[in-house]
């Protein structure tokens, strides 16, 4: 039995190469001038340039405005998916996750073009559509994959106790599948403020997200500076996780499909 | 009771409409010849055929564009597939912190945005001096695909009867034979939905390509999509293309999950 402990070997190795170094790297290049000096200027110069400030600030409002919007249109289509006498077909599920699966610089482009064609000018409304019609998808499936693994004998039984059906979702349905909603969360959140192209076709280039701003910065071989956005970014993903819990992660069960 | 299953009914094709809209709108503006999206000028089958015999603008880079991210995600998924599963029979025998590790590390890539994992691969390379092309890309692609292969992995695993492994071993089966007459057969379904959406991610990648790429011209169809929308005008054949695509994967969609709920209704 043992030995086969050895197997994860490869995978160890791969994963500190391809991992771990380069997100150290990412931590290195951001505390060096061009010349590979240690700086601190890479960071600093983030938190005075009030363009990157301001694109931050934006980014960080979209995607909570975008997770938001995902949690209150996901959750009852996920809810109404799971539940057994509401929907007893599979085929409605897959046709959720679908376009997970279709390349979404192409449905990017497809929605700006329905944009312009009803004559709606893009900005941030279609931003924010077109990142929740995106997105909407990634925050569904999590949360339909653990309320359909809930065991419905607990809503029974509070509902045996004398609890009305608004008590029963909010004081057992909902705690239940809190774990869902913060995959989901996890999922749509730092995607949404990391995006670059996405930002770019929905507002025609008007509003810029972080993403953008890192993208621009490495073309550019700008790569200190861009190394220190991404480390800031870093930083938000290490905390949004902790405050996630991240020990529930080995449960995820299952692939998509 | 039934009111509220009309109510959710509808409201569950109400998001579907929604989700659904700019998809259909390609399809529908595949049949006709403009140039632009949205703009119909008749029915026309002429962009698929321009499509399928070459006849258009720049035929070669999209062609190449589309083998290049046939190629890659096939040879990532592959090897993502290969690796991973060996990872989680590894992992799945590990205990206490170096699993918690293992297991850490395996979340990496999955929790880190696109954006992340191509500016710390493009740095890594940079740093190691590798020149950028197909290697490194499917290197990239190789990594944030593996995570997902050992998380459709390892719940095979924890179904499998640990003993049958031995009692192959005992009963006189060499390693290779137990590994591939017990082990395989036990966890080919993980194997296959963890290949089936490494495949799918590798696909629908833009921001890991785009950064690993380097400067030789390597385009997938995302960063060509990309780049062409940059110039302003959509390659028109591109609406034919994404609507066959759509449709392959609407078919073995509907296939693979049809054919998984008639499994559970007759275990059931």
């Amino acid at each position: 039995m043992n030995k086969r402990s050895s197997w994860a070997l490869p995978y160890f190795i791969f994963l500190v190469l391809f991992v771990v170094l380069p997100l150290l790297l990412i931590v290195m290049y951001a505390l060096q001038d061009g010349s590979g000096h240690f700086t601190l200027r890479n960071i600093t110069k983030f938190f005075s340039d009030k363009d990157a400030l301001s694109t931050f600030a934006l980014s960080i409002e979209v995607a909570i405005e975008n997770t938001l919007l995902c949690v209150l249109i996901g959750y009852p289509a996920a809810y109404i998916l799971a539940d057994n006498k509401l929907n007893r077909s599979a085929v409605t599920v897959v046709l959720f996750i679908l376009p997970m699966w279709i390349n979404a610089l192409m449905r990017t482009l497809a929605t700006a073009e329905l944009f312009n064609m009803a004559g709606i000018p893009l900005g941030k409304g279609t931003l924010l559509f077109g990142m929740c019609y995106d997105y909407l998808p990634f925050m569904i499936y999590p949360i339909y994959n653990q309320l359909k693994k809930m065991d419905p004998s607990y809503a029974e039984a509070a509902q045996d106790l004398g609890a009305t059906p608004v008590q029963v979702f909010r004081k057992v349905t909902l705690p239940l599948s809190m774990p869902g909603v913060w995959s989901g969360v996890m999922m749509v959140f730092m995607p949404t403020v990391s995006t670059f192209a996405i930002s770019e076709f929905l507002t025609n280039n008007k509003i810029k997200l972080f993403g953008t701003i890192i993208q621009e910065n490495i073309n550019n071989s700008m790569w200190n500076y861009g190394a220190a956005l991404s480390l800031i970014m870093l930083v938000i993903i290490g905390i949004t996780t902790f405050l996630q819990g991240g020990d529930q992660q080995e449960e995820v069960s299952g692939g998509l499909i | 009771m039934k009111g509220k299953r009309i109510i959710a009914k509808a409201y569950l094709w109400l998001v579907l409409l929604v989700l659904y809209a700019p998809i259909a709108f390609i399809v529908i503006f595949s049949f006709t010849e403009a140039k632009s999206l949205g703009n119909w000028t008749g029915f026309s089958t002429q962009l698929y055929q321009n499509l399928f015999n070459g006849s258009m603008q720049n035929a070669s880079g999209l062609l190449s564009a589309v083998k290049n991210t046939l190629l890659i995600a096939l040879v990532a998924s592959t090897v993502a597939t290969l690796l991973g599963t060996v990872a989680a029979i590894g992992i799945y025998h590990l205990r206490g912190r170096k699993r918690g590790v293992m297991t850490f590390l395996n979340n990496i890539p999955m929790i880190n945005p696109d954006i992340i994992t191509g500016v710390s691969l493009f740095l890594l390379f940079v740093f190691l001096g590798v020149s950028q092309g197909y290697l490194t890309v499917i290197l990239a692609h190789i990594t944030f695909c593996t995570p997902y292969v050992v998380l459709n992995v390892m719940p095979k695993l924890r179904q499998m009867n640990p003993n049958i492994y031995e009692a192959a071993l005992d009963l006189g089966a060499t390693p290779r034979q137990a590994l591939r007459k017990v082990l395989v057969p036990a966890l080919r379904p993980g194997m296959v939905s963890g290949f089936i959406l490494a495949f799918t991610m590798s696909l629908d990648d833009f921001a890991v390509t785009f950064f690993t790429r380097g400067t030789i011209g390597l385009d997938t169809l995302s960063t060509y999509i990309y780049a062409d929308a940059r110039k302003g005008g959509l390659t028109p054949e591109l609406k034919p293309l994404m609507s066959i695509i759509f449709l392959i994967i609407l078919v073995v969609l509907l296939v693979i999950n049809i054919r998984q709920s008639k499994q559970q209704q007759t275990k059931s």
